[in-house]
């Protein structure tokens, strides 16, 4: 039996003849983000498993069609945890397709974000090569890191076969606290707290109600508990809470309107650019990540988060001409081409998928 | 290594240049203004460079390089010189471009925790302009006090707490700098994240190949109010090893946890009196940091993991005085073992850690091979090690014999299913074993991406990545996967 990376080899090879470009997929469970891209279909999820786990070295390694609720499973029974908090958008997320995706949950402020956490990559270049980079050690200097620039790159630069991941420990103890507090507070709130050693794991702020999650030892948690105040939640609603804003299932993120993700430093008060003009919005990361849903002027909005040293994604909508992601100075786009053909000279992995040309 | 002669008509013609955009002072080309220049913390490789350029701000960077650009003149940034691989040795017919003027610390904003500074600034004045807020820069290289953060990004520098807070990719959220025309492009962002590609993680550890950084904005994190340490010892290096797998397996991430052979903790003790317990086979150095009432949970969850582990003594620091103490030990180690010899060589390996017992035999049994001593430091939680081979230059063959042991133990890191260098970087030093980590179309791909940023190679040529020449040269197979070539052949 030919090996599925084999197989690939030669798929890789037939689109390069052809200039049939491929477009890689695991579950599909984040086909709608990014730009459309055609091609023949190469499912990921031909290939999967987890490869080695060793949960005292804090690595696994897994090949990209894995399920990522497979994955986390395996880890759960180890106490342990991927600690970006990957949102999966369906049950049929893989780890591949996580990667790809580059996207981080609600501990992204407090833990890191997945590109964080990746220690090593194996990939199907354009060339049809199979290359390995970084590995399963948590220090490895050796040449570029390539493996987190897999992360985000939305499956333009290769196929991502195996990824070997950090992994860590669940919290001991966890705790979440409700507030009643408008915007501008809350943001000023959280900013305050960031700068204070508290076991803050996570915040979420819409309509009125901050949330925060304080993760870490027993102790920890129940001193933050007595000294920030707040009303207590039940342990199975707040477990149900962070769920659904990392699946992006609470009312808030409806799916009949643009949602936009808009990445700006924590600090930024809430009228600085206008932003209490614009849509329905909800905090999370601290403060610095803004989701806005409703129907704004793209164009205006991206040159105001550019101004204070932020970004805007077209994170969900149907109408996506005005670009999915802030376009980027010509300098940066210039080595984004070259970078591209480095690993894809013919250009048959999702094409336009982040960037038309890219 | 034969050093380059200067071509004084080229020198000429650069200086010229180079002084209609630079201040006289800035331009350096007298032998004993550029001698000072010709090596950095890896003084086995000296080269004298052709001329140094002192530039003050980005305006004069920008131009440095595009004359550089123009006469296709290589450039090889410095900041303190500290790097232990070789990275900043200049060329010959290069400019040694010094980011030392720039040293300021541009905005410290506690509300959003970050530190916005110039490349020059030294890592350690990030911390102590953070510290009125509380705050602190995490990763903490043992050259802190000297080194300079654009130096650290460059060579994606660790430290002793790197377990639980990260290398400097985990903690630089932006880096602005120049390609080799002297285009400005800014990497990363203020906020989390950045559209694009991660070009910001590509160019941390990219040894000066792809940009010259002229600004780096790090996050800035809340100094624990209480560290405390234990410090264990063990009649077995193996023990300790498999001791250090045990406290991670409790779901414990020590704030730091280093190990030390004895030999290594003897040399320590004369040197600094840490008060280490000199008849332990290995001591190890476990931190827990937080508020008061965590590291008390903490600290009594890990002594009991070591106690069942096989510690035959624990020690755990009842004052911050003696809790610095225990580390003034193992931050002075290589200053300690370059007393008790002439010269020493470090080495920067990372395995697995379960391999650590295998490791430790395969560096006793090269001890006998080479007839050279070698102590062991270890930052023992993330399996980076630092085997220190004492050797004397002044002994006709000793520095060979040294390179050729510190090259079959980089073999048996790879084999092991490691890495040549955990936070030193390849440089100059260990180009030779990147031939043997990666493949040739790795290489390949690695040449591509240095293209990318570097179309006619010109920022620090010669280091990191190997051409496939030297690599045939070399004579050495790629090995990956634990797959030596002959693996059934002794090697020892």
């Amino acid at each position: 039996m030919i090996e599925v990376p084999e197989q690939w080899a030669s798929a890789v090879r037939a689109a390069t003849q052809s200039g049939c470009p491929l477009r890689i997929r695991g579950g599909g469970t984040k086909d709608f983000y990014g730009h459309n891209c055609d091609g023949e279909l190469l499912d990921t999820r031909a290939y999967a498993g987890i490869v080695d786990y060793e949960p005292s070295e804090l690595v696994v390694t897994a090949r990209c069609g894995t399920r990522l609720a497979e994955l986390e499973l395996v880890l759960a029974a180890s106490g342990q945890m991927l600690a970006f908090e990957p949102p999966h958008f369906g049950a049929d997320a893989t780890v591949g397709g996580m990667v790809a995706a580059g996207l981080s949950g609600p501990r992204r402020q407090a833990a890191g974000a997945l590109r964080d956490y990746v220690l090593g990559v194996k990939i199907l270049d354009g060339n049809a090569d199979i290359l390995a980079f970084g590995g399963q050690v948590m220090k490895n200097v050796a040449g570029y890191d390539v493996s987190r620039l897999m992360a985000g790159s939305l499956g333009t630069l290769g196929i991502i076969l195996e990824v070997s991941l950090k992994t860590q420990p669940v919290p001991v103890a966890q705790a979440t606290l409700r507030f009643d507090l408008p915007e501008e507070k809350a943001v000023a709130l959280l900013n305050r707290w960031h700068g204070r050693p508290l076991p803050v794991s996570a915040s979420v702020w819409h309509d009125g109600d901050l949330s925060v999650r304080l993760s870490g030892a027993a102790a920890a948690v129940k001193a933050a508990v007595a000294s920030l105040g707040g009303e207590r939640m039940d342990d199975e609603q707040a477990t149900h809470l962070w769920t659904s804003i990392r699946e992006h299932t609470t009312p808030f993120f409806r799916v009949d309107v643009p949602l936009w993700r808009l990445s700006v430093p924590s600090s930024l008060p809430v009228d600085a650019i206008g932003l209490d003009r614009h849509g329905e919005r909800l905090i999370e990361w601290g403060g610095a990540l803004r989701w806005v849903a409703g129907h704004v002027d793209g164009r205006v909005l991206r040159e105001a988060v550019a101004e204070v040293g932020g970004h805007a994604t077209l994170f969900r909508g149907l109408d996506k001409t005005s670009g999915v992601f802030q376009a980027l100075p010509p300098a940066l786009m210039g080595i984004h081409r070259n970078i591209k053909s480095a690993f894809d000279p013919h250009g048959i992995f999702n094409a336009g998928r982040m960037y038309p040309g890219l | 290594m034969r050093a380059e002669p200067i071509n004084f008509i080229r020198q000429a013609e650069v200086v010229g240049r180079l002084l209609a955009v630079l201040p006289r002072e800035a331009v350096l080309y007298q032998s004993e203004d550029t001698r000072p220049y010709e090596c950095d913390g890896l003084s086995a490789y000296r080269q004298v460079p052709m001329i140094v350029a002192l530039p003050a701000d980005e305006a004069e960077v920008q131009a440095v390089l595009r004359i550089c650009h123009t006469l296709q003149v290589p450039v090889v940034a410095r900041g303190a010189g500290t790097g232990l691989s070789g990275g900043a040795l200049p060329m010959g017919d290069g400019v040694l471009l010094s980011l030392a003027k720039m040293k300021s610390i541009l905005a410290v904003d506690p509300v959003a925790c970050v530190a916005r500074v110039q490349p020059g600034v030294r890592n350690i004045a990030i911390s102590e302009a953070a510290a009125p807020y509380g705050l602190y820069y995490a990763p903490d290289p043992s050259s802190q006090i000297a080194c300079t953060i654009g130096g650290n990004v460059a060579e994606n520098s660790g430290g002793v707490h790197c377990l639980k807070y990260g290398l400097t990719v985990h903690n630089v959220l932006r880096v602005r700098g120049l390609g080799v025309t002297g285009e400005i492009i800014e990497l990363g962002s203020e906020a989390l994240d950045a559209p694009g590609y991660d070009l910001l993680a590509l160019v941390i550890g990219s040894e000066g190949m792809l940009a010259i950084t002229t600004e780096v904005t790090v996050r800035l994190i809340p100094k624990p109010e209480v560290a405390r340490c234990i410090m264990a010892s063990f009649d077995d290096v193996e023990k300790a090893g498999n001791a250090v797998a045990d406290v991670i397996g409790a779901g414990i991430i020590p704030a730091g946890l280093e190990m030390m052979d004895r030999p290594a903790t003897r040399a320590v003790e004369e040197f600094v009196h840490a008060g280490y317990d000199l008849d332990a086979a290995a001591l190890l150095l476990c931190e827990s940091d937080g508020t008061a009432e965590e590291v008390e949970e903490e600290i009594a969850r890990m002594s009991g993991v070591l106690r069942r582990s096989g510690a035959t003594g624990i020690r755990i620091s009842a004052s911050e005085a003696e809790r610095l103490k225990f580390w003034a030990g193992r931050k002075a180690a290589f200053p300690a073992v370059g007393r008790i010899s002439p010269d020493y060589y470090c080495m920067d390996g990372t395995i697995p850690r379960k391999r650590l017992g295998e490791i430790l035999r395969f560096i006793a049994a090269m001890e006998s091979k080479y007839g050279l001593r070698c102590p062991n430091v270890f930052h023992a939680g993330d399996g980076n090690l630092h085997p220190l081979i004492l050797f004397d230059a002044n002994n006709p063959d000793e520095l060979e014999r040294t390179e050729r042991f510190a090259g079959e133990v980089l073999e048996k890191c790879i084999a092991v299913g490691g890495t040549i260098t955990g936070e030193h970087g390849v440089g100059i030093e260990k180009i030779n074993q990147m031939c043997m980590q990666f493949s040739a179309s790795e290489l390949a791909l690695f040449r591509r991406v240095k293209q990318a940023f570097d179309a006619d190679g010109l920022l620090n040529p010669g280091k990191n990545i190997p051409t496939l020449h030297r690599c045939a040269e070399y004579g050495r197979m790629h090995v990956k996967g634990g797959q030596m070539p002959h693996g059934d052949l002794p090697r020892f």
